[in-house]
């Protein structure tokens, strides 16, 4: 580890010596973790599907060191070019995803991605981490400086967000993106009432949309009652857990990643569960907790609070999305289309979690200056 | 938000400022209510996370909750329903069951009728394309085309790719041994139903389900070994004398298990139809028969034991008996006064006959019910003949049946009667189950133990000294009585039609097996001297038979020598030589002599 002497006063020493080394290494693990899987778990989704065996493997392997680049570039940021960087991500990304309503491909009844030749892109993913960073910013000026109408300005994003992905329309990541809003609302401190206010406005806007789309109700209702409909994936994916047992069937003798058309994506961890066991699902979730809980830390010792709520709507994003995959995963919620940070294949998932993470990692790095940026 | 570039230093120290003041203030309020409230999102994401670590666990380790429709996948947790096995009584399996997949066709989905019927007839051995059409053309829904096909013929047919045809899976009885326990098993139907046999007597236990790792099946008493020699030997017998069938028995003296029993012809269990018409027959258990001279130990005991008669006494044989429209003569007579051991050892029907008007016909009824020849054998397979016996018992019969004459029983009854004989004179009825060192066994007593001693002692008489020396093996006290009767054809006796047979026990100083063969109509041969008695017939085959299978057992041969001679005087003395020469008997008339 001690590439650097502390006395190394360069960009990268100073880099090295106050990044937070031990959730970046839990970041690597998952990721190394997800390309072993994916080696596992797309070859047979692959053939299945008519591509080349290693289609999935091969761009994933792209995806994962531009995705660590990603991270490392971002990780240097001070927090101030955190903000400078995250607005023009997020102006982007919305840019982007009013595109995907007028030029976006449909798959599987919503418009998400947009295709530049024979490369595509999911915007929608880099909204999540740069709203966090844009409603921690309105979030801790307002409460910091009363001049600053923040908490409105915040709504409004988050208002605009989620009115562009209800239009996709993507449920779970308007799910997520609010947890955020919320969440953060919650840290900067805003009164109890508006808290439970806002508590009241999920659990409508749920049923809400229980009631407003077709596709959410009959999840739900399937997941209610598992004799209506055909929970094939789920149940599939929970015999591959039984399976597998505590240490698994043994690297490539699974057999869910044969009948699962997201063994790859969504449903990763079942083809996990099958062929390595028990014990590395229960790694992948440890790791995510340290990160989650690593970075709480880190977060609660910072004395700057954008910091402080900018790294929290971080990490609960990228806590949310694990907690929702896995749980879907496991049948405790609705099946819901949300990848498994860094574990699944995708580019867009991937890299735009790598930048939501470096973003925490530079949030995150230790700064000697008392009162923090603010 | 502040655009201050100062150091925090700065801030903290220019303290005098009310502007700075007042945002520091508000910065540590907002750190300390941030602070408060993250621990608590903290908390709720860690609890959240043990939660999925703890579902992780269950769904692994603990199985899939309930309510969750996953029947298909805990294959180890289904009941086992195949047919259970059948094994003899030393575990050897003689009946189980092999899952088979069988071939129908929904012939709606059929779209070429002719290209099915000539791939799978020339694909498939004892399918035509001609039996294809024709099921095919019986419309319907459901035909069943070919059962019970190999996997390698499953592939083959999948090969054809032929649409409206499927496979269901199923399962065939296996006999590994063939023909070995033909009528004792007996089989199956296509549905796997047991229809005759230890099948059918115990299709509901075969085919119970129960769950893994429950111990299933039936031990019989059979004993494989035992078997394989009786059947070669009834076979071999059946052969020289050009017999119709032949039956035989080797059952457990003191348990009355039924350690081998076979009639013949016999059927391959394993290809059903055989089993159909006279080969299906069980002579053993469902065939009927006088049996003859081999009855004159029931009545010789029935005498001693009622003490109607005494070992000492004696009657003479120099006369037939004329009763009505009956004579009663003697095959091998000695026209003169014999003792009881002598009237068996020469078998005697006058004598026989007149100890049994001694006893009276009420008390050897009685004797006859309690030795069990008066109902169906009481064992557990469902093929058992009805004993045939006059319905009034009267002075004749009395005498004919005390020769086994009027009297038609299987020949179980008879293996079992010698057991009681000889066993010490308890009634077991003959099990086909093998009985286990806890398990109940039924007993009744039917003679005195003193009885039984004597009987056991005559009957040793007759291998060393009479009819049945044919059957005596060295050095394990062979004793017996043989038999051979007149079978009934038309109205009356046929002189050529015989079944002849042996009734052994061994060793008679203390019996462990009774074996009995019955040989049904054999021919005399020259080195028989022409005869088809049981004396030349049946008791060569018992010799047989009783050697083989006692070095089987590890029987050693005894030291015998204590058996020679019998001294005059005593009761058992029989005369090395009649002292007078028999004369040429004259068979004729009506009535038709036991032998």
């Amino acid at each position: 580890m001690s590439t650097f002497a502390r006395t190394d006063n360069s960009l990268l020493g100073r880099w090295w010596w106050t990044i937070d080394r031990w959730t970046l290494m839990a970041i690597i693990a998952i990721a190394a973790l997800g390309a072993i899987l994916t080696l596992a778990a797309s070859p047979a989704v692959a053939e299945r599907i008519g591509l080349d065996n290693y289609h999935f493997v091969r761009r994933q392997f792209v995806f994962l060191p531009m995705a660590l680049i990603v991270m490392l570039a971002t990780s240097m940021l001070t927090p101030q070019w955190v903000r400078r960087v995250s607005m023009v991500v997020f102006v982007g990304s919305l840019v982007l995803m009013i595109g995907v309503l007028f030029f976006g491909s449909e798959i599987k009844g919503a418009s998400r991605w947009l295709s530049f030749g024979g490369f595509s892109l999911q915007p929608s993913e880099f909204v999540k981490p740069s709203f966090a960073v844009m409603a921690a910013w309105m979030f801790s000026s307002q409460r910091l400086d009363d001049d600053i109408p923040g908490y409105a300005i915040a709504t409004g994003l988050w208002m605009l967000v989620v009115g562009l992905l209800m239009m996709q329309p993507d449920f779970g990541m308007t799910v997520v993106v609010s947890m955020v809003w919320g969440v953060q609302f919650f840290i900067a401190g805003l009164p109890w009432i508006l808290v439970l206010a806002v508590a009241l406005l999920f659990l409508l806007g749920g049923f809400g949309a229980y009631f407003t789309f077709d596709h959410v109700r009959a999840r739900i209702d399937r997941f209610l009652d598992p004799s209506q409909g055909d929970g094939f994936q789920v149940e599939r994916a929970l015999s591959a857990f039984q399976n597998g047992g505590l240490f698994g069937r043994g690297p490539g003798e699974g057999r869910v990643k044969e009948v699962l058309p997201d063994a790859h994506t969504d449903f990763i961890l079942a083809v996990a569960g099958e062929e390595f066991g028990l014990l590395v699902c229960l790694l992948v979730v440890a790791l995510f907790a340290f990160i989650v809980v690593r970075g709480f830390s880190r977060a609660f010792k910072d004395t700057d609070f954008f910091v402080l709520v900018a790294t929290t709507g971080l990490l609960v994003q990228f806590a949310l999305q694990a907690i929702i995959n896995i749980a879907s995963t496991t049948n405790l919620m609705p099946p819901k289309g949300m990848t498994l940070p860094f574990i699944s294949y995708g580019g867009s998932s991937t890299v735009a979690l790598a930048f939501g993470m470096g973003l925490v990692l530079a949030l995150t790095r230790f700064r000697p200056k008392a009162g923090g940026g603010l | 938000m502040s655009k201050n570039t100062a150091s925090e230093q700065a801030i903290l120290f220019d303290s005098l400022d009310p502007d700075r003041i007042r945002v520091e203030s508000a910065r540590k309020l907002a750190l300390e209510t941030g602070r408060t409230r993250l621990l608590v999102t903290g908390v709720v994401l860690c609890l959240a996370f043990a939660a999925l670590a703890v579902r992780l666990a269950e769904l692994t380790a603990f199985g899939i909750p309930p309510g969750v429709r996953l029947a298909s996948l805990s294959p180890h947790n289904k009941p086992i329903t195949a047919r259970a096995d059948i094994r003899d009584r030393n575990a050897m399996l003689i009946a189980t069951s092999l899952p088979t997949r069988s071939l129908f066709a929904d012939p709606r989905d059929v779209m070429d009728i002719e290209e099915a019927a000539l791939k799978l007839g020339a694909l498939l051995p004892n399918l035509s394309a001609e039996d294809v059409r024709h099921k095919l053309a019986l419309g319907g829904r459901f035909q069943w085309i070919a059962r019970n096909l190999t996997p390698t013929q499953v592939y083959a047919v999948n090969r054809l790719g032929l649409p409206g045809f499927s496979f269901r899976d199923g399962e065939r009885r296996v006999y590994p041994f063939g023909p070995i326990f033909a009528h004792v098993l007996g089989y199956t139907d296509v549905d796997g139903r047991g229809i005759a046999g230890v099948e059918r007597a115990f299709d509901e236990k075969l085919s119970e389900p129960v769950a893994p790792g429950e111990t299933r099946g039936i031990d019989l008493a059979l004993d494989l070994r035992f078997q394989t020699i009786l059947r070669e030997e009834l076979a071999a017998a059946q052969q020289r004398f050009s017999a119709v069938g032949a039956a035989g028995v080797v059952i457990d003296a003191k348990t009355g298990e039924v350690l081998a029993m076979a009639s013949l012809p016999d059927f391959n269990p394993n290809e059903p139809e055989q089993a159909l018409g006279k080969n299906g027959f069980n002579r053993a258990t469902k065939g009927v028969y006088e049996m003859g001279s081999t009855f004159k130990l029931f009545s010789t005991a029935t005498a001693l034991d009622s003490g109607a008669v005494s070992i000492a006494d004696g009657y003479d044989t120099s006369e037939p008996i004329k009763a009505a429209r009956f004579t009663i003569n003697d095959f091998h007579g000695k026209k003169r006064w014999l003792s009881v051991p002598e009237i068996l050892v020469y078998s005697s029907n006058i004598g026989t006959a007149k100890m049994a008007l001694e006893v009276g016909a009420k008390k050897q009824k009685e004797y006859m019910r309690r030795f069990g020849m008066l109902s169906p054998a009481a064992i557990e397979i469902p093929e058992v003949g009805h004993p045939l016996y006059p319905e009034r018992w009267g002075e004749i019969s009395t005498m004919t049946i005390s020769y086994g004459h009027g009297i038609a029983v299987s020949p179980l009854h008879v293996a079992s009667g010698v057991a009681t004989l000889v066993n010490g004179g308890v009634m077991h009825p003959p099990s086909i189950l093998k009985r286990d060192a806890n398990s109940l066994i039924v007993e009744e007593r039917v003679l005195a133990p003193k009885t039984s001693a004597t009987m056991r002692a005559l009957m040793r008489l007759v291998v060393r000294f009479g009819t049945g020396k044919n059957a005596d093996v060295k050095g394990y006290r062979v004793g017996g009585k043989t038999g051979t009767a007149e079978k009934q054809v038309g109205g009356g006796y046929s002189e050529d039609a015989l079944v002849s047979s042996f009734v052994g026990a061994f060793p008679m100083n203390d019996p462990r097996y009774v074996v009995l063969v019955v040989i049904d109509e054999p021919k005399g041969i020259k080195s028989s001297f022409g005869f088809a008695t049981g004396g030349w017939v049946a008791a060569p085959a018992v010799k047989s038979i009783v050697g083989r299978i006692a070095a089987l057992t590890g029987m050693l041969p005894q030291d015998v020598s204590d058996e020679e001679p019998i001294k005059p005087g005593t009761p058992f003395y029989i005369p090395a030589r009649a002292t007078q020469p028999a004369p040429k008997i004259a068979l004729g008339g009506i009535a038709r002599a036991a032998h």
